[in-house]
């Protein structure tokens, strides 16, 4: 036979007569639940009054001013940026102690997950909002800070943390989440960190390295990469999970909606517009990361 | 040929080990010195493997003293790393490390340790790799090569930290026969250069060209130590006797 012929074409992937069922029947469900909140709700939509709070005209000049909910939009953006990093230092550190010979280390650790993973998220977030906000930040003078200071009256700062006023505001939400989560990240890492052969740490203390080395070079880049799937998933809990901080009214886009809605009475545009907010930066980073993962298999060929 | 009135390089005296209450070792006495080859042989479960990795202290002892190259050794030194950089250890499953390439696996501990710079690392690593034979695949990753190649890269890597004693912890047992031959020559080659070597195996063709003494364990104790053709011809002991007659069996 021919050697350089072309090799046979895969069969098509076709849909079958039950593919075409199943889509038909959400549709239906889809159009009833349209037509029950026209008709038998009798619900006057009014999308633009929802959406004057993403962007506004201003009537006499014309010009186009960003409104709450994009400002809620970026609030809840740099928790989950600032929130991630913040995690995954916390989650880094506690995971390694967590599998430390050092029995006050991993005590420390265990408790700690034990303690978040056991309480509530919201109860946790008002329990530990209080003890920074009454005691800490007042503690360390970030209650009191010259929003006009060189230092956050520029765009940089305003940039990665937003408003200076809202400053301690926003610190107490990055907090209580990073907290939050970081337990979360913390068995994650603890798993990927337990999953490397023994081997390997024998190996790396045989040739002399320090302990951090052992960790920085061997260690931990080996568990990142078994870790990175799950990883990603916890992140994009965490931006999900913001949300909850919106109870101790950081004015992220939950807190945002939750007072657009009121002062509009519009509840279904509002939380509507809201979800596909949500939808589009989860699903970013949900893109993001399957992109890091990709990049990590090559590296590793 | 050997100075035997020069301090050994290696030296235990009556040291113990125990897991729990399981007695892993005990009153084990060997000195080793420099430029000297032992083998050490037993049954599976005599302790071969922990006595080796209590010298770099990958197990702490817990009675006895071990010192290597006149410092002793303990499990709460401060600076066991500096002893370990003296000591060469290669492993049954080489524990190359996978996420790097063969030439940064050997380059790392130099680079890290020795304050090397990149360039000179490279040129050492290529000198050893060039010596076990597998230059041309300092870019690959471990698991891209046979199980012969990976031990003889592990070799390699211990070597660039110029160690002044090596251990081997049955390095040719996790191979296929085809490729135990092409170990067992970096092995022997690394031997007549002079280089003390304390080598956990049963290949007794290695431990007759090489060995200047065997040292046999059992049950965590050292019951024998005698010359290779001594000790395979005339075994002493009955265990040892019973040790060779099954792994002749076979
Ligand atoms: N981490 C450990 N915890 C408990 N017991 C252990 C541990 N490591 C080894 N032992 C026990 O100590 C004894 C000696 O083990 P060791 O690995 O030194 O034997 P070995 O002579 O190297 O055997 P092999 O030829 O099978 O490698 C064995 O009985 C083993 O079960
Ligand atoms: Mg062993």
């Amino acid at each position: 036979m021919d050697r350089n012929a072309p090799p046979p074409k895969p069969p098509k992937k076709r849909l079958t007569l039950v593919d075409y069922i199943l889509f038909g029947s959400v549709a239906a469900l889809v159009i009833f639940s349209g037509y029950r909140v026209n008709d038998v709700l009798v619900y006057n939509w009014e999308w633009s009054r929802v959406l004057n709070f993403v962007v506004r005209v201003d009537d006499e000049t014309g010009q186009y001013f960003t409104n709450l909910l994009v400002r809620g939009l970026e609030t809840t953006l740099r928790l989950a940026v600032w929130g991630t990093i913040l995690a995954t230092i916390i989650g880094v550190v506690m995971g390694y102690w967590r599998t430390c010979e050092n029995l006050t280390l991993r005590i420390i650790s265990r408790c700690y997950v034990e303690l978040i993973r056991n309480i509530p998220p919201v109860v946790f977030i008002f329990i530990f909002f209080f003890f920074i906000s009454s005691q800490i930040f007042p503690a360390i003078g970030l209650d009191d800070v010259d929003p006009d200071a060189a230092v956050f009256a520029n765009p940089v700062f305003h940039f990665l943390f937003g408003d200076p006023r809202l400053l301690s505001n926003f610190l107490a939400g990055l907090l209580c989440l990073a907290m939050f989560e970081g337990a979360y990240v913390t068995e994650i890492v603890r798993a990927g960190i337990q999953a490397v052969p023994k081997g390997q740490w024998e190996a790396a203390r045989a040739i002399g390295l320090s302990p951090i080395r052992v960790l920085g070079d061997i260690i931990l880049p080996q568990a990142l990469r078994k870790i990175l799937p799950p990883l990603a998933g916890q992140f994009i809990t965490l931006i999900k999970d913001s949300a909850i901080v919106s109870l101790i009214s950081i004015q992220e886009l939950t807190f945002m909606a939750t007072e657009v809605a009121a002062t509009t009475t519009k509840v279904f545009e509002t939380w509507i517009l809201v979800g596909g907010m949500y939808f589009i930066l989860c699903y970013s980073f949900a893109v993001l990361f399957a992109w890091l993962e990709r990049q990590a298999a090559r590296s590793r060929r | 040929m050997l100075d035997i009135t020069s301090k050994p390089l290696v030296e235990i005296t009556g040291m113990c080990k125990w897991y729990g209450e399981f007695s892993a070792l005990h009153d084990i006495n060997l000195s080793v010195h420099e430029g000297e080859k032992v083998v050490v042989c037993g049954p599976s479960g005599s302790g071969k493997s922990t006595m080796i990795r209590c010298i770099n202290q990958l197990e702490a002892h817990q009675k006895g003293t071990i010192s290597v190259n006149g410092a002793e050794v303990s499990p709460d030194m401060k600076n066991i790393e500096q002893i370990r950089r003296e000591v060469g250890m290669v492993f049954q499953s080489f524990n190359l490390f996978p996420h790097m390439t063969i030439l940064d696996n050997l380059t790392l501990g130099p680079m890290r340790n020795r304050g090397v710079s990149r360039a000179d690392a490279t040129d050492l690593a290529m000198h050893y790799l060039e010596r076990v034979h597998i230059a041309q695949q300092a870019e690959k990753y471990p698991p891209q090569l046979s199980g012969g190649q990976q031990q003889r890269v592990a070799i390699a890597r211990s070597l660039c930290m110029k160690p002044k004693v090596m251990l081997f912890d049955e390095p040719t047992s996790a191979l296929d026969p085809e490729m135990i031959a092409g170990v067992l020559d970096v092995m022997i080659e690394l031997a007549e250069e002079g280089m003390t070597m304390i080598v956990v195996t049963h290949e007794m063709g290695f431990a007759r060209k090489v060995a200047d003494r065997v040292v046999f364990m059992d049950e965590g104790e050292i019951i024998e130590v005698a010359e290779p053709e001594e000790f395979f011809n005339n075994p002493q002991s009955d265990r040892a006797q019973l040790f060779l007659s099954q792994l002749l069996g076979h």
